[in-house]
């Protein structure tokens, strides 16, 4: 079952196009990044999984029920805790007080108690306990952007929706929050996750999205993403020979710079790009059989850097990455 | 969600200086009153001020009277007009949104809580006027405008539906502060619009050459409260008033719930 499923999802501002046709599914108790530039649309996204901004076609389910038909009792946005941009507060108001307060702001009345209870629970999970009774005026960047986390948490939500959470925060705060995100993960909460840190979202989650000029350009685990374009560099003892070899295969392009250093006879490193349907393993067999020594064989793993910069850079010449369904 | 808009307000500084804003209006005239020795001419100042020193009730009647004009319409502009755009220039807009908070609902619960809060500002001024003028002049049977004589009890009600006459009157103004304030991101760019609009109302129904459209102006009617100390009671402005505040409510709320609902959230 689909937590979050977006299906054709446009948003028009006039002219201009904010969100392109998109198609996306979250299965229950995945962790997804959601990447993208800025002025990619992720946040028009986000606020219309939301329910906040109306989308121009298309639909938004969450839970299999439309975001955009509110039926009363079946209103999805109740499974769903979201940071939005900010996190924002009625900063005149203590930590502990703003949670109850929007605790009590919604849901039903006979679970009021029930709500109440979460505070202090989830301010615990945020480490706020002590911080929970300080005006939120008071609070810095990184308690602000816990407390909003745990104000997410209320609820026990199905869904989390989070735009870049990890913003502001030291390296600890980040890694305290990847792991809360994670174990969430892991117990069955479904979290979305919006960043530009390519490194956070590579360690954290288990599908990827690249959001570009408001279309999905990629779709795909965070290790699928770096191999897509991903070469191997071969050691060898004749450059020369080698390189000979590698040549006379099709699909493969030695690039240029250790192309022309490879010598006869003198041992050389070669980058080697792989085309579809090759493997290293073959070429390596291919290498070994015509007497070439090879001391390693090692696989260049592109960084998840390159890969969204090539994906984003040139929306309409990249091609589509997918391993998902 | 009600409960929660009050927590609110009770909590915040600016409503302790508004409510200290109405004690001080009507106390301050009895003290001004009490150490001058000039008497007011009838006639002269506010309606029923020449009257204070014979009845401490007439007090309370003045400073309703005082605060109609403006600073009932700005305290109240101040409100309605950060209802909405108080929140969403905050970013707690979003939040109460996906909590969700239903739009309609929110819209419903900010009209109650504004009007409310314009409710106990009135109330203020009442009971202010009513302790201030009753410590310094008594309190007895009340002189009607028509020289008949009201028994304290009776006064006191018609004191009190002067007093829901006047926040009717204000109820109306809400709504359309309301309205502004869903329209823009900036609240005192909402309350200055709200309170704008009542002084141009003010200002029109002042011009003799626009008389036509002055029965539909919200202020037109705002002083007829005057008229319950008359005997017989005079209805007929009151019953004007209270149609014209009525109509303003519907129309705007009505407009303000069509716009909102539909509208991009993206502050």
């Amino acid at each position: 079952m689909s937590v979050l499923a977006a299906r054709n999802l446009t948003k028009h501002y006039g002219d201009q196009v904010v969100v392109d046709d998109l198609n996306l599914t979250v299965e229950r108790g995945e962790l997804y990044g959601f990447l993208g530039p800025n002025g990619a649309g992720k946040s028009t996204t986000i606020r219309m999984t939301l329910g906040l901004v109306f989308p121009t076609s298309g639909s938004i389910e969450v839970c299999d029920v439309p975001v955009f038909t509110r039926v009363r009792s079946g209103d999805p946005l109740r499974l769903v805790g979201a940071v939005v941009e900010e996190p924002a507060f009625w900063d005149y108001l203590s930590g502990r007080r703003n949670l109850e307060l929007f605790a009590r702001a919604a849901g039903p009345p006979e679970d009021r108690t029930a709500r109440l209870a979460q505070v202090g629970e989830v301010l615990k999970m945020v480490d706020l306990e002590d911080a929970g009774r300080k005006h939120v005026k008071a609070y810095s960047h990184g308690m602000r952007q816990r407390l909003g986390i745990a104000r997410a948490l209320l609820g026990a939500p199905e869904l989390l929706v989070l735009d870049e959470p990890t913003n502001g925060l030291d390296p600890q705060g980040m890694r305290e929050v990847r792991r809360l995100l994670r174990r969430l993960a892991d117990d069955g909460v479904t979290v979305f996750v919006s960043s530009h840190l390519l490194s956070e979202v590579e360690t954290m989650c288990d599908r990827v999205g690249v959001l570009s000029s408001g279309r999905l350009v990629a779709d795909a685990t965070p290790s699928s993403l770096r191999r897509a374009s991903g070469s191997v560099v071969f050691e060898v003892d004749d450059g020369g020979v080698a390189l000979g070899i590698l040549r006379s295969l099709e699909g493969v392009v030695v690039e240029g710079e250790a192309a022309a250093e490879a010598s006869s006879g003198a041992p050389a490193r070669l980058r080697v790009r792989l085309g579809e349907g090759v493997s290293a393993a073959r070429l390596n067999a291919a290498l070994v059989g015509g007497g070439v020594g090879v001391g390693a064989v090692i696989p260049e793993r592109q960084r998840l850097e390159d890969a969204f910069l090539s994906l984003t850079e040139e929306p309409d010449s990249h091609e589509w990455i997918s391993n998902a369904g | 969600m009600y409960r929660v808009e009050i927590a609110k307000a009770v909590r915040r500084w600016r409503t302790w200086i508004l409510a200290a804003g109405f004690v001080a209006i009507p106390t301050l005239f009895v003290v001004a009153l009490v150490l001058t020795s000039e008497q007011p001419e009838p006639g002269e100042g506010p309606p029923f001020l020449a009257l204070v020193e014979i009845n401490g009730v007439f007090a309370s009647l003045v400073g309703l009277s005082v605060i109609q004009p403006f600073f009932l319409p700005l305290a109240t502009g101040l409100l309605a007009g950060d209802a909405i755009a108080g929140e969403s220039s905050g970013g707690t807009l979003r939040y109460l949104l996906v909590r969700p908070v239903g739009r309609l609902r929110l819209l419903g619960v900010k009209y109650a809580s504004v009007v409310t809060q314009v409710f106990a500002a009135v109330v203020i001024v009442a009971l202010t006027g009513l302790a201030a003028g009753g410590l310094a002049y008594g309190i007895g049977p009340l002189p009607t405008l028509s020289g008949t004589t009201l028994a304290v009890g009776p006064a006191l009600l018609r004191l009190a539906g002067a007093a829901l006459y006047l926040v009717l009157g204000m109820a109306g103004l809400v709504a359309v502060g309301l309205l502004f304030s869903t329209l823009t991101d900036s609240g005192p760019g909402a309350t200055a619009a709200t309170v704008g609009i009542y002084i141009v109302m003010e200002v029109l129904d002042a011009l003799p050459a626009l008389r036509i459209i002055h029965p539909y102006l919200l202020s037109h009617h705002a002083q007829a409260f005057v008229d319950l100390f008359r005997s017989p009671i005079a209805l007929d402005g009151i019953t004007r008033g209270v149609i014209v505040d009525a109509g303003y409510i519907l129309v705007f709320l009505v407009l303000t719930a069509v716009l909102f609902n539909r509208k991009d959230v993206t502050s």
